[in-house]
């Protein structure tokens, strides 16, 4: 970050006095080579810095090797858990955001307005359009305090577009098109010490068709200045993902864990699916994960191997020279194209919480 | 060919021969303005018929010879003068001067005097269609479109001298470059004028577009409606009409109480026609060589390729100002002036000097890039969020279009022009952009060295100056397998970077010697540990790689250029610093077969000297500020090096007297083994290797009878003679170390 800036003057010499600005540094890592994965991503999920989870949390008092507290239950004691129910069993495209400039929390109204008309005036290139009137598309902006973290996360913003039914406008509810929601859950390693002109809210969940994403994220682009990118997961994140959903106490163990590979460099694409009862992936993952609330890295590769040498013994294939493309548990899925789908309302926010993590690591 | 010459003379008396000048040097000083001035093109402005040469009629600015200018200025006096029905066969004229024009159009558009003349032309029906066509296709604007252009033009079209075919043709170019004519009042006011073309059944769906585009709230009256819904009935639904009344009901839906079909899909055919490709093209290259103009082009559609996907177009946003009723107030009353200055309009120095107050950065900070005046602008304004907001935006363009580490992107020339514009900003602000220097760290292990090469490199020369360990192993380290592992060039190209980097450091250094600056996180010391590491860095790499090539006299020479700005360092740049190239440098450079090597690194080792001797002296009158000293193991490793030159150049005492652990000494019964008869004086700037060539051609003169080549002629006043015929041969490097480094007095005694 350009922190720091310092005003510049003339020297005594009446010299034109360079300012340097500097951004604290931060060190990143380059993923291991072998995850070759994020290459064929649409985006660049390649790079990252630091441990994807827990860094942020070095804070709280853990040690500073990757150690992480395992997320916290939502809290749901601010707001209606029926917001948040929308989120799910839907799958979302995932996307960093850039901090918005000078976004208003206030004028979500305004914005809504304009955004419809924006929509309205691409539908119909070349043509007027009139902000303001009755359009066929409604543009619903609304903040999701429900989706907050810590007190420095911005409340989360909800975007919708629904169609307006012509027929009975009234009774009838409007169709949703598309919806898409803006959030940070403990994003507190992007909002410190952001300036004020800034809101961060680096997650954004896309649901519906790609062109609307690109008409509301292009206003978004235009409006605050910032930058939408997909969010690829690596194979490396999916496998945290695995490790840390499988721990988590469902009331009801219903589905099973499952993890999808991919054979690479194969003419035909060979797809190996390897599903694994939840209790028994929970009573492996029991056996590994020592200290309640936080895992290692080491942990996770435990985890994984014993998973990986177990489908050896039966079927004679090394797993862990093929990519790790999905993964699904009880609490949620995750493919690395970066589409999600929560599946547990009880744990929403500690996946939104690796999600925005993850998000935070793609912009910085 | 009779003709011609009629037509010729008919045209001499009324202009004298100099005009063609005149009004060529105003077409490169409207060039250089890049636009059009306003007051001056409508003062310019006269009723149709009578306007005459309204370009010839300027003052001469002044300009280059330029056959290009030159044929499209005769191109279009030529259709100015031009009379009676002339055909395109067997007319050489008219050919040459419709193609000078078509081809100038096409690649760098019209400048806004031209419309006019053309305009008149085609509508005027003096040439055949196929003329009128190529002419029309041809009015691709440079910049903008005068608006008494477009009225005389409809003017034209009022008496029907042109035939239907070029009316509808000059109706889809008017909806075309519409957002091009530079004021649209008077061109609305002709709104009746088109109105009444509805009733032409061909052109009704273009006068439709026309309109459409033209309308005002105050246009819509009720008997145009009923005009329309008459139309209506009598053509049947037709969309171009349901797009001009459902725009009226828009404005005035007391007026127009039909319901219209909601869901139309396109209202209007594709009226771009042939302009727009070329329109796009045109703006494209102008973009490249005058920035300043694309601010006339804000409102165009963006060339979007439809292949790629939304958020990874690597457009550089148009400077379009924030709209004022998205920003809140607060935001709009940041300077307390009445109304912020529209960075669109912002096109010469003297406005952003009048307007510095209340300019606003553009709505997307990415667009400065390419924007002079916003450059400076930034230069001058403290805000951080503006540094922020370009940050991040730069930071994802260069992930997300990097072509290595992203594998389907494979749009090279492209982000080659990214990183060169990038790159021009740096230069332009003499600072690196944090954005591009984190991409490099996370981009250079990626890099296979070759892609993008130029601009990569010229990019390192900009990472800032930090104190942070990290770069060793976030710059270095890459850097240095790619060094050893690539070819001669690269390793060239490398150096010449990492030597522009230091000299950046250094320059932004300097001024921050300033003693106020000390408070700076960054403190004296860690800088000098940062730029010793860059330097320690490059000593290894050019040790290395004079190995790898051989001691490649190039690479020597890059080697030594790099050198040349570390031995003066302090006095330079006031950096307590000297650090001396590493054996594996110099001694390749002493031994070097090429004068030219020979000659820099005498020069290099003065300028050490220099240095010293002036550290020296401060240290002793103690009156600097900043108090230093060099440790005395620089002065020890100079001495060594010194004493290995002189010995080797002066008095054939290399052998013994070279004390440096990697130095030539010897012991003299290795060197009697060697057999060769007088290796005591092998090496003095007589026999040295990089000189033979030098005393032979010295010998030859001073005894030219003398074939035997007996070098031992060179000696006493010969001896000095010697050295005036080097000195004049353009050593002067090796003039300044002799005279600096070797005490004469004690050698002519």
């Amino acid at each position: 970050m350009a922190a720091g800036a310092r005003p510049a003057r003339a020297g005594a010499d009446g010299r034109r006095v360079r300012t340097r600005r500097r951004r604290p540094w931060r060190p990143w890592r380059v993923e291991s080579a072998e995850d070759g994965a994020a290459r064929t991503l649409p985006s660049l999920g390649r790079l990252s810095r630091g441990l994807p989870f827990g860094r942020a949390y070095g804070r709280l008092g853990n040690s500073p090797s990757g150690r992480l507290i395992l997320p916290a239950p939502l809290s749901q004691e601010s707001g209606d858990p029926q917001r948040t129910a929308l989120l799910l069993r839907k799958a979302w495209t995932l996307y960093s955001v850039t901090p918005l400039y000078r976004f208003c929390r206030g004028r979500l109204r305004d914005y809504a307005r304009l955004l419809g008309a924006f929509i309205a005036a691409e539908r119909q290139k070349g043509l007027a359009v009139e902000v303001g009137v009755e359009l066929d598309i409604k543009v619903a902006l609304s903040s999701l305090p429900e989706l907050q973290g810590s007190e420095q996360d911005q409340p989360a913003v909800l975007v919708q577009l629904s169609s307006r039914s012509r027929a009975s406008p009234k009774n009838s509810e409007d169709k949703i098109l598309w919806s898409g929601c803006f959030c940070c859950v403990y994003g507190d390693d992007l909002s410190e010490n952001m300036p004020e002109d800034f809101t961060c809210l680096p997650l954004f969940l896309a649901n519906g068709a790609e062109s609307y994403m690109s008409v509301v994220g292009n206003w978004f682009q235009k409006t605050f200045d910032c930058i939408f990118r997909r969010l690829a997961i690596s194979p490396f994140s999916l496998t945290w993902m695995v490790a840390m959903w499988t721990g988590c106490k469902v009331d009801k163990a219903t589905s099973a864990v499952e993890l999808v590979f991919s054979v690479p460099r194969l003419p035909q694409p060979l797809d190996i699916s390897y599903a694994i009862h939840p209790e028994d992936a929970k009573a492996l993952w029991d056996t590994i994960q020592k200290t309640p609330g936080e895992i290692t890295q080491e942990e996770v590769d435990v985890f994984m191997d014993c998973l990986y040498s177990h489908f050896h013994r039966h079927f004679k294939i090394h797993l862990s020279a093929t990519k790790l493309v999905k993964v699904s548990t009880a609490i949620a899925s995750a493919h690395c194209d970066g589409i999600v789908k929560m599946l547990h309302s009880q744990y929403l926010s500690g996946v939104l919480m690796l999600l925005t993590e993850l998000a935070i690591s793609q912009i910085q | 060919t009779e003709k011609m010459n009629q037509i010729r003379s008919s045209r001499t008396p009324k202009r004298p021969l100099e005009v063609d000048h005149k009004s060529q040097t105003d077409l490169s000083a409207w060039r250089k303005r890049g636009r059009t001035d306003p007051e001056k093109s409508s003062q310019n402005h006269q009723p149709p018929g009578g306007q005459k040469n309204d370009i010839n009629q300027k003052n001469d600015v002044g300009g280059k010879n330029d056959s290009q200018e030159v044929s499209l200025e005769k191109a279009l006096s030529y259709f100015e003068k031009v009379q009676g029905r002339v055909s395109l066969r067997n007319n050489s004229a008219l050919q040459k001067h419709l193609a000078a024009v078509e081809s100038i159009a096409l690649q760098h558009g019209l400048p806004p005097e031209s419309f006019e003349i053309l305009l008149n032309v085609v509508l005027s029906g003096k040439f055949a269609d196929t003329v009128n066509t190529r002419l029309l296709k041809s009015l691709i604007p440079a910049s903008v479109i005068p608006e008494n252009s477009v009225v005389t033009a409809v003017s034209w079209l009022c008496t029907n001298k042109s035939s239907g075919s070029i009316q509808l043709l000059f109706l889809r170019w008017l909806i075309t470059v519409f957002d091009f004519i530079d004021h649209k009042e008077q061109v609305n006011a002709l709104y009746g004028f088109f109105f009444f073309f509805l009733q032409d059944e061909k052109l009704c769906p273009y006068v439709c577009h026309v309109l459409y585009l033209l309308t005002r709230k105050e246009n819509v009256k009720p008997f145009r409606v009923r005009r329309l819904l008459d139309l209506q009935a009598k053509m049947g639904m037709q969309p171009h009409l349901q797009a001009l009344l459902s725009l009226y009901k828009l404005f005035c839906p007391e007026l127009v109480t039909i319901t219209l079909p909601t869901k139309t899909k396109t209202y209007f055919k594709n009226s771009e026609g042939p302009w727009k490709a070329a329109m796009n093209a045109v703006r494209q290259r102008n973009q490249g060589s005058t920035p300043l103009t694309q601010a006339v082009f804000l409102g165009t559609a963006q060339p979007q390729s439809r292949k790629r996907k939304w958020n990874t177009q690597l457009v550089l946003p148009a400077s379009s100002a924030r709209n004022s009723e998205v920003g809140t107030e607060k935001y709009c009353d940041l300077f307390s002036t009445d109304e912020t200055f529209p960075v669109e309009q912002l096109q010469t120095f003297p406005q952003l000097l009048q307007n510095i107050h209340r300019l606003e950065f553009p709505s997307q900070m990415g667009s400065v890039l390419t924007n002079p005046l916003l450059l400076h602008y930034m230069n001058c304004v403290r805000d951080e969020s503006i540094y922020l907001r370009l940050y991040y935006w730069m930071g994802q363009m260069l992930q997300e279009e990097c072509t290595w580490c992203v594998v389907d992107n494979t749009n090279e020339t492209e982000f080659k022009s990214f990183l060169e514009t990038i790159y021009k900003a740096e230069c332009f602000l003499q600072e690196g952009f944090p954005a591009c220097e984190e991409f490099l760290y996370k981009s250079l292990p990626l890099w296979d060295g070759s892609c993008c090469r130029p601009e990569i490199l010229k990019l390192v020369s900009w990472i800032p100056l930090s104190s942070s360990p990290e770069i060793k192993s976030y710059l270095y380290g890459p850097l240095a397998q790619l060094f050893f592992t690539s070819s001669l060039y690269f390793k060239c190209s490398v150096l010449e970077s990492l030597k522009e980097l230091l000299e950046n450091w250094l320059n932004c250094n300097v001024i921050d010697m300033d003693p106020e600056f000390h408070s700076l996180n960054t403190t004296l010391s860690g800088l000098v540990t940062v730029v010793a590491d860059l330097i320690h860095f490059v000593g290894r790499l050019s040790t290395v790689g004079l190995r790898l090539e051989k001691n490649s006299t190039l690479l020597l020479i890059f080697v030594l250029d790099f050198y040349e700005t570390v031995c003066d360092m302090y006095l330079k740049y006031n950096l307590p610093l000297l650090i001396l190239p590493p054996a594996g440098v110099f001694y390749p450079a002493l031994l070097s077969m090429d004068s030219v090597t020979l000659n820099q690194l005498c020069y290099i080792m003065y300028r050490y000297r220099t240095n010293l001797v002036a550290a020296k002296e401060n240290e002793e009158s103690k009156k600097k500020i900043l108090q230093f000293k060099f440790s005395n193991e620089t002065y020890r490793e100079y001495n060594q090096y010194i004493t290995a030159m002189v010995g080797c150049l002066w008095t054939s005492t290399v052998f013994q007297k070279d004390t440096h652990p990697q130095g030539l000494r010897m012991d003299e019964e290795l060197l009697n083994k060697t057999l060769v008869k007088d290796f005591k004086t092998s090496f003095n700037i007589v026999y040295h290797p990089a000189m033979l060539g030098y005393s032979v051609n010295f010998l030859k003169q001073i005894c030219p009878e003398d074939t035997t080549l007996n070098f031992k002629l060179i000696k006493g006043k010969r001896w000095d003679w010697y050295l005036e015929y080097l000195y004049a041969q353009g050593l002067e490097g090796l003039k300044v170390f002799i005279e600096s480094s070797i005490n004469r007095v004690s050698q002519a005694s």
